[in-house]
């Protein structure tokens, strides 16, 4: 205590000497500093700016809650995060061969993209689907797509993450029905469905039913999982697309969390143990440019969610604790101005998802502003990670920033803005309240509009963009999707439909019709008795989309 | 005389659900004075049409970011044009490659805004239009 009154009176007469006479010489220059997100941020911290008495409560050490530091003790030491490339366009035949490329170029886990009317639970030949077949991820219909897709790669050896939503359950279903046929069991599949509705009502789009019905579908998952598949991730509570579509970081770290809360009250609710299904969330977060204010979001997220789990859920478990994390670098911060600068974004997200202490990564190309990354784009990015890994020596140390005056402070500031937030929500009766009353949705768009303003004043640099242009040619050599695929698509699917056993597949929708009238059946086994069957994504969804209707979109401006 | 304030439809075809162009074009819009219509996501292109017909816009902002736009921009200029409002100009923005561009434009879209451009850009580009909606 004596030390800190010393330091703040050593800092009183820095600012009133030295900090004085040189601004009056030498303006600063801005009259204000703030982060990527609008915090305010000082000239210079020192041991004043974070009370190290809260040390043990709120930092503490890796591994050990409330695992600001980590959720493992030793963390890149041991081993070190996935290399996780997002990948998937076109047909399942051309994703399969870009994944055995990325898995030959030393990737350690799959993620698989898919295209629109896949993840909105449109069949290929849907009028709904025209233009959009294949090009933002693989065309998936039936069983079959499936099979090609992961045809030559062993499911008990890969972990695979699926970016599915709305229909996250019969992919999954899907994923178990071709693990059967490679022989590997349900115990030993790996890997993590994206399964989070409420950030698609929020932010990205690919609803398909109200929360109601979406959120009984993803409890009868957790509950099947905990069962059936206990080594896989049952959701990634996504605060990615949070952040693509304007949020603040604070923000991000908020809503996702408030996401979190609202799929454990609902699993509660159903009758499930907290512990039960709690060590099975998994959560997503972005990766932007302001490196030091990415590295406290990841350390405050983690204290949020381990505090709330044990104080507010009573988890017992600390596995049901631990906020662990994929990461995917900010697609809303590449540029399509002089491309070539997003391997330097990339690399500096990079190091704020390692620093943070991400659990799997994906980084993006560089070409992604344009269009789908070619494979050249493909490897500088995933080489990106391995320099970071390997070279970089970050890796060597957990937690390296813990104790950096500025970062800690900015930890505890994200931490209590963001509980603030999660607070007002409650008060609001939960997160599927505060998205119908559109307020989430109203806070990211307020925030998006500022930075967007920010930047056309020029109050904000985006190099190539705003300042240090150039006149450019167009660029070449960008992946183009073949128009023709939906056609090739059609056919593939107007065939599997002719040689499966139609009255077996009548049979098994029926069945589902009749179980998701009841809400206390778990739908899972009836899904997958129906992809057993060749039954198609859309043959699926529209059953359910005729007992549960459709989500319609609240629109604020 | 005072100027009439021009109406524009800001829609978005396609099914992605990036919406943050859209939104903020039509704030934008609307902070200079404009009349805005959002249509929110996942339209077709039969439904964006009959709202720019019911709306009775000057233009339709189309917003896409799939790689979808060179089946469904000109699927929506032709509906207009079938349903004798072809003199409602269509402008488009989202992520379309360059190489794209003259393709769309012989289709009917009248100009394409690609990231980074400055809001001004597309008043602009509307300003010079104003004499063509006012026949």
């Amino acid at each position: 205590m004596e030390e800190y009154k010393k330091i703040k009176e050593a800092r009183r007469k820095w600012e009133e000497k030295t900090v004085d006479k040189v601004i009056s010489r030498f303006p600063e220059r801005k009259e204000i500093f703030v982060t990527g997100s609008d915090i305010p941020v000082d000239r210079a911290y020192s041991p004043e700016s974070f009370d190290e008495e809260r040390w043990l409560d709120e930092v503490g050490f890796p591994g050990e809650y409330p695992f600001t530091r980590g959720v493992q003790p030793t963390m890149y030491r041991g081993r070190f995060w996935t290399m996780r490339q997002y990948a998937g366009f076109g047909t399942a035949e051309e994703s399969n061969r870009r994944y055995k490329y990325l898995l030959e170029q030393g990737q350690t886990g799959l993620s698989v993209a898919f295209d629109l009317p896949t993840q909105i639970g449109y069949d290929s030949d849907d009028a709904m689907s025209v233009g959009e077949v294949g090009k933002v991820g693989v065309a998936i219909d039936t069983l079959k797509d499936m099979e090609i897709l992961f045809e030559g790669i062993p499911l008990d050896k890969v972990s695979t993450s699926m970016t599915i939503n709305a229909p996250a359950s019969v992919l999954l279903a899907m994923y178990i029905v071709v693990g059967e046929k490679q022989g590997v069991s349900r115990d030993q599949l790996r890997g993590t469905i994206q399964n989070d509705i409420l950030k698609e009502y929020i932010a990205r789009g690919t609803y398909i039913f109200p929360p109601e019905p979406s959120m009984r579908l993803i409890t009868n998952i957790f509950e099947f999982c905990s069962k059936e598949v206990p080594k896989w991730n049952t959701i990634s509570i996504s605060g990615y697309h949070i952040r693509e579509a304007g949020s603040t970081a604070v923000q991000e770290v908020a809503f996702t969390i408030a996401d979190g809360m609202e799929y454990v009250k609902t699993a509660v609710r159903a009758g499930l143990d907290v512990d039960q299904f709690a060590d099975r969330l998994s959560f997503f977060f972005n990766a932007h440019n302001d490196l030091l204010e990415e590295v406290a979001k990841y350390r405050a997220a983690r204290r949020i969610w381990a505090t709330l789990m044990k104080e507010k859920f009573l988890a017992k478990s600390s596995k049901s604790m631990m906020l662990r994390f994929h990461t995917q670098t900010g697609g809303s911060t590449l540029t399509a101005q002089q491309p070539d600068n997003n391997i330097v974004r990339v690399a500096i997200q990079t190091l704020a998802a390692v620093l943070g202490g991400t659990q799997s990564l994906h980084t993006n190309s560089r070409d992604e502003a344009l269009a789908l990354p070619t494979e050249d784009s493909v490897r500088i990015a995933l080489r990106t990670q391995q320099i970071v890994a390997h070279e970089s020596g970050v890796a060597n140390t957990v937690d390296p920033l813990a104790g950096s005056y500025y970062v800690e402070a900015l930890t505890s500031r994200i931490y209590n803005e963001a509980m603030d937030y999660i607070e007002k929500i409650e008060e609001m009766g939960g997160m599927v309240k505060a998205i119908e009353k559109g307020y989430i949705q109203k806070e990211i768009q307020d925030a998006a509009y500022r930075y967007q303003k920010d930047v056309e004043k020029g109050d904000r640099i985006v190099v190539g963009v705003n300042k240090f242009t150039i006149k450019e040619e167009a660029p070449r050599d960008l992946l183009k999707v073949d128009p023709a695929l939906r056609d090739l698509q059609v056919k593939k699917l107007a065939r599997t439909k002719a040689e499966r056993d139609n009255e077996a597949v009548k049979k098994a929708l029926k069945a589902l019709e009749d179980a998701a009238a009841k809400p206390d059946v778990n739908l899972m086994p009836l899904i997958i008795d129906a992809v057993r069957e060749y039954a198609s994504l859309g043959e699926i969804c529209n059953i359910l989309r005729e007992v549960y209707g459709e989500y319609k979109e609240s629109i604020v401006l | 005389m005072s100027k009439r304030k021009l109406r524009i439809l800001i829609a978005k075809p396609g099914l992605d659900g990036h919406d943050r162009g859209a939104k903020y074009v039509a704030r934008a819009l609307k902070d200079e004075g404009y009349e805005v219509i959002y249509t929110g996501i996942r339209q077709t292109p039969e439904s964006i049409v009959r709202t720019a017909l019911q709306e009775d816009v000057d233009f339709v902002g189309l917003s896409l970011l799939s790689g979808a736009h060179n089946e469904l921009f000109p699927r929506i200029v032709d509906l207009l044009r079938e349903n004798d409002a072809a003199d409602i100009i269509v402008f488009g923005g989202g992520v379309i490659p360059e190489e794209d561009i003259p393709f769309l434009k012989e289709k009917g879209v009248r100009a394409v805004f690609t990231p980074g451009t400055p809001i001004q850009e597309i008043v602009d580009f509307i300003e010079s239009k104003r004499d063509e909606r006012n026949q």
